[in-house]
């Protein structure tokens, strides 16, 4: 079996606050093989976020990683000192944010911050990399890129910013991209636009995507693998048709449930009742029972194990055992 | 940015037609001030007034004239030594406007030297101590600060010679008129370093791979500059009255010396020129340090 | 996509692990709020009081101030000596009790104890006029205070009549009324304030002679008349700031949509929430109000002689500073203290209460 290009291991990010410690990010492991696209999906809060920064390592104050392992060609990253961190930042994994109106430097002209990216992990000379900022400019199909060069963040549209923001953060040809929530701050058209160009770049360039959103929705067709999230903790993944069609984690039906489908024309949505767990007293037991309506004595006492459904889907949900047991019950009887 | 600039530089013209006003027409109360006929005093002093304020005419007419005399650059003549009181200006600012600059030279390096350390040492004991230290420098009232410090390190200790014409020495009454502006500096830049620091263009720079220092110097300090740019109005406005304290204490015979000891010796046209002479600098001040803000920070102007 | 990717876990034989099946029964309702524990709720101004008595600084900036407070208030009481009196002895005038060094008798109040007498001590010695300092330093911080405290009040009750007013109306009526704030904003307000004094001294001298606001000091008189004129107008722009981002809260739009009456949103939504904005401001107007009126009894236009301010103590004692330097230490130390005190518990207040402005 060959080494995936990162391995996600058992991490756990906490943040340290007045009232407690604040568990974002509660023991997740995955992998990331080259050229493929993963979605992780899951509400605000879940720890989506905080685990593409800290795969970045970029947590503020006074977020840090606890415990865990990220491998990135078998080398923990964690272990990375501050000077292989800034070559490793950009160069081999970059990221997309969610606000493009707020992550460029409003001071500084978007040829500045494309040639900044470029003259850090490449050795071109200035001239180079300009015209590698234009040819990224012109890539990600953003129109006049000469003039483009020399204007201000302020002087574009948010769909220009974030397609100057992909720009960025591809124009060292990193091996994964992390996109975290790159279409929730942007109008429903851009949107489309923006997944469009993201899908078209993966296919012409075929680095790894991590694709990180709460819009179930926005990855359908374009990851290989899907991740839900919950408090912290991942509820299932397996690929993109196994989480679509047989969700097998009562979170994931009730995020399916809360979609409209185009098929269905009268069925009303039905949204998940109740707000995320306080992260920090995290219960026993299941995070998510409190809010499940199949919630079971045991979900609220022992935390549930992640089980094969089958060879392409894991999830980690009693409910899955029960039906074991009940097959088996069944099974005896008979 | 043009219409803005116009804009602004009316509303400088209208408040300093309005500080004239003000002047003339509190000085037009005072009985017994500059402008009443029966002000018993110097004949000769008495005649000049007349003949350059017009005070036999109606009042309105008088204020035109004055605002006229001040175009001129004329502010009247000093009930006290019977000079021209532009000439006392011309004189006596030189030595205070060398104070001052040098002042708010001091003042603005070492505060935002200390504000940028505060910032990036939060909550640790280097930010502590200076914001501790700082806080203690905006307590003490520049007179106090002044006295002590000519007290113990002139007088006691003998460190710096007491202050003659031709023998100046700067050194004291820089420092005490520079550690109110410093303090305020580090405190403003401080909190608009750490509002920076928060900001996602910040992460962006980190996510890119930037060094901390660069990250720091080119992406955070640009950022955090802007704000202080609208303190140098408020400074100038403080090293100006601030001066009058501090070269009174010191004895440097300034403009803030001559403005004090006008206002005990109730030399009424003497107060009301250095006034309106200090407001026009401040007013111009301001004026400027809103214009290179907006010039600096692309950002607001295309508001 | 067979080999799908992961730290094969062993495929466990489910049955094996020999579960208690009544654990499968459904949770009631009640067992899943139990099992939601949740951070015990606090209120906003709760939270806010727990972090200011966290903050060192801040505490001990509210016990100095309660001591200040308490000393000015009973010390005057209790104390044998009054501000404006000369020290007696058997009934008569001490001259000999001229610059006395704190804790040092007079050479007539020595013999007087020779004699049997007690005498209480001057714990800060006296002055050139042979009156008791401690008591003139412990009336000083009460004018000081009393300037201090009464001109905050002036422009809070001002500025916020004014900015609520120009915030609530809003259209027309405020842009009226903010040129007129930008207008006044703009004057260089240290020069005005010295102008005014001068002025204000001249006219209401005149015309309050005899009166009884007249013994409280025109000068004290001019100098709040100056902060009514001209101080009110940061926390006018303040209020008004703060009562247009509220207004426009989508709380305030519920509140209105479900028809509740205007004096009950400004009472319960609109109040609340610029209420630790607007104390934080009036903590820190204090002693800037302070650092004025010492200003002008630096340049001769504070309060009136007898009565003491700290400034006006400050400042008189420049002249004999190199034989009495405690005459200026003690004063000074006074002013520090309580500007100290009040910066100190502004910061503290703000950090607490006001997050997103933190400096």
């Amino acid at each position: 079996m060959s080494q995936p290009l990162l391995q996600v291991k058992d991490l756990c990010t906490s943040f340290d606050v007045e009232s407690g410690e604040v568990r974002a990010v509660n023991g997740i492991s995955f992998n990331l093989d080259k050229g493929k696209v993963l979605g992780i999906v899951g509400e605000s809060g879940s720890g989506k976020s905080v685990t593409a920064y800290s795969i970045m390592r970029i947590l503020v104050e006074p977020g840090r990683i606890k415990s865990g392992q990220i491998l990135f060609n078998g080398e923990d990253i964690v272990k990375y000192s501050k000077l292989q961190m800034r070559q490793f930042r950009g160069k081999r994994v970059s990221i997309i944010f969610q606000d493009p109106m707020t992550s460029l430097n409003p001071t500084y002209t978007i040829g500045n911050q494309l040639r900044e990216a470029i003259l850090l992990h490449t050795d071109r000379t200035k001239e180079q990399a300009n015209a590698r900022a234009l040819e990224m400019l012109q890539l990600v199909g953003v129109n006049d890129p000469q003039k483009r060069l020399n204007q201000y963040p302020h002087e574009l549209s948010g769909g220009m910013r974030q397609r100057v923001m992909i720009a960025m953060a591809l124009a060292c040809e990193p091996d994964i991209l992390i996109a975290d929530e790159p279409t929730t701050a942007l109008d429903v058209t851009i949107q489309a636009q923006i997944l469009e160009l993201m899908k078209d770049l993966q296919k012409k360039l075929g680095m790894a995507i991590i694709m990180i959103t709460h819009d179930l929705g926005v990855i359908a067709d374009m990851c290989d693998e899907i991740i839900v999230m919950y408090a912290g903790r991942i509820c299932e993944r397996g690929t993109a048709d196994e989480i679509f069609y047989n969700p097998c984690h009562e979170y994931t039906k009730g995020l399916l449930r809360s979609i409209p489908k185009l098929d269905s024309k009268n069925e009303r949505l039905i949204p998940i009742e109740g707000s995320p767990v306080d992260l920090t007293c995290m219960p026993a037991g299941c995070a998510f029972a409190a809010r499940c309506d199949k919630a079971m004595k045991i979900c609220l006492k022992q935390l549930p194990q992640e089980y094969w459904i089958n060879d392409e889907h894991l999830a980690s949900c009693w409910m899955n055992v029960k039906k074991v047991y009940d097959e088996a019950a069944k099974g005896g009887e008979a | 940015m043009l219409k803005y600039a116009v804009k602004r530089i009316l509303l400088a013209i209208v408040t300093v037609f309005i500080i004239a006003a003000i002047t003339f027409f509190s000085m037009n109360a005072i009985p017994g001030g500059p402008f009443s006929k029966e002000k018993a005093g110097d004949p000769a002093v008495q005649a000049v007034l007349e003949k350059r304020f017009g005070l036999d005419k109606p009042v309105h007419e008088q204020f035109i004239m004055y605002l006229g005399n001040v175009l001129r650059g004329d502010f009247g003549i000093s009930l006290k030594t019977g000079r021209d009181i532009s000439q006392t200006i011309s004189e006596s600012f030189a030595v205070s406007a060398r104070l001052g600059g040098m002042a708010a030279a001091t003042a603005v390096c070492i505060g935002l030297v200390l504000g940028a350390i505060a910032a990036l040492s939060r909550g640790k004991w280097p930010d502590r101590l200076i914001i501790f230290v700082t806080t203690l420098f905006v307590s003490v009232p520049s007179f106090i600060l002044a006295t002590l410090l000519l007290l113990v390190f002139c007088l006691m200790l003998g460190w710096f010679g007491v202050w003659s014409p031709n023998n100046p020495n700067y050194v004291l009454p820089v420092i005490s008129l520079a550690l109110y502006p410093m303090s305020y500096i580090t405190r403003l830049t401080k909190s608009s370093m750490l509002d920076v620091l928060g900001q996602d263009y910040i992460r962006t720079a980190r996510a890119k791979g930037v060094r901390e220092s660069l990250v720091i110097f080119k992406h955070a300090l640009r950022n955090a500059l802007i704000p202080v740019i609208t303190y140098v109005g408020p400074m100038t406005a403080y090293i100006l009255t601030g001066s009058m304290v501090v070269e009174t204490v010191f004895t440097v015979g300034g403009l803030g010396t001559k403005f004090v000891s006008a206002i005990n010796n109730q030399d009424y046209p003497m107060i009301m020129g250095v006034t309106l002479f200090l407001a026009i600098l401040m007013v111009a001040a301001t004026l400027i340090s809103d214009l290179v803000y907006k010039v600096v920070d692309p950002r607001i102007s295309f508001d | 996509m067979k080999e799908f990717n992961t730290d094969k876990l062993p495929k466990k034989q489910i049955l094996s692990m020999q579960i208690d099946l009544s654990q499968f029964e459904a949770a009631t309702d009640e067992e899943k709020t139990q099992h939601e524990k949740m951070r015990e709720s606090t209120t906003f101004f709760k939270d806010g009081m727990r972090r200011l008595f966290k903050n060192p600084l801040a505490v001990i900036s509210i016990i100095v101030l309660m001591i200040l407070v308490a000393t000015i208030v009973i010390v005057p009481e209790i104390y044998p000596y009054s501000y404006s009196q000369m020290i007696e002895v058997n009934g008569k005038r001490d001259k000999t009790a001229k610059n006395l060094a704190p804790f040092e008798y007079s050479k007539n109040e020595l013999k007087a104890i020779e004699q049997g007498q007690e005498i209480f001590p001057h714990i800060f010695g006296t002055d050139e006029l042979c009156r008791d300092y401690f008591i003139r330093v412990v009336y000083g911080t009460r004018v000081s205070l009393i300037v201090g405290l009464f001109a905050s009040l002036i422009v809070l009750v001002i500025g916020l009549l004014y900015g609520s007013i120009a915030g609530y109306c809003g259209g027309k009526v405020d842009l009226v009324m903010m040129r007129i704030v930008d207008i006044i904003y703009s004057l260089p307000d240290t020069l005005m304030v010295i102008l005014l004094s001068v002025v204000l001294n001249q006219v209401i001298g005149t015309a309050l002679q005899g009166t009884f606001i007249a013994r409280i000091g025109t000068n004290m008189v001019s100098l709040f008349a100056v902060f009514g004129l001209l101080y009110w107008v940061s926390m006018a722009r303040l209020v008004r700031g703060q009562i247009l981002s509220i207004k426009n809260n989508e709380y305030v739009l519920a509140a209105r949509a479900i028809g509740t009456k205007p004096s009950r949103i400004i009472a319960k939504h609109i109040l609340p929430n610029c209420m630790s904005v607007i104390f934080i401001s009036v903590a820190l107007q204090i002693p800037s109000a302070i650092f004025t009126e010492s200003f002008l009894s630096f340049i001769g236009l504070g309060v009136q002689a007898p009565m003491p301010s700290l400034g006006s103590l400050a400042n008189a004692a420049r002249g004999g500073m190199q034989a009495y330097p405690h005459k200026m230490v003690f004063p000074a130390l006074f002013i520090c203290l309580i500007v100290l005190s009040f910066n100190l518990l502004g910061d503290g207040l703000r950090d607490a209460f006001d997050p997103k402005l933190r400096r």
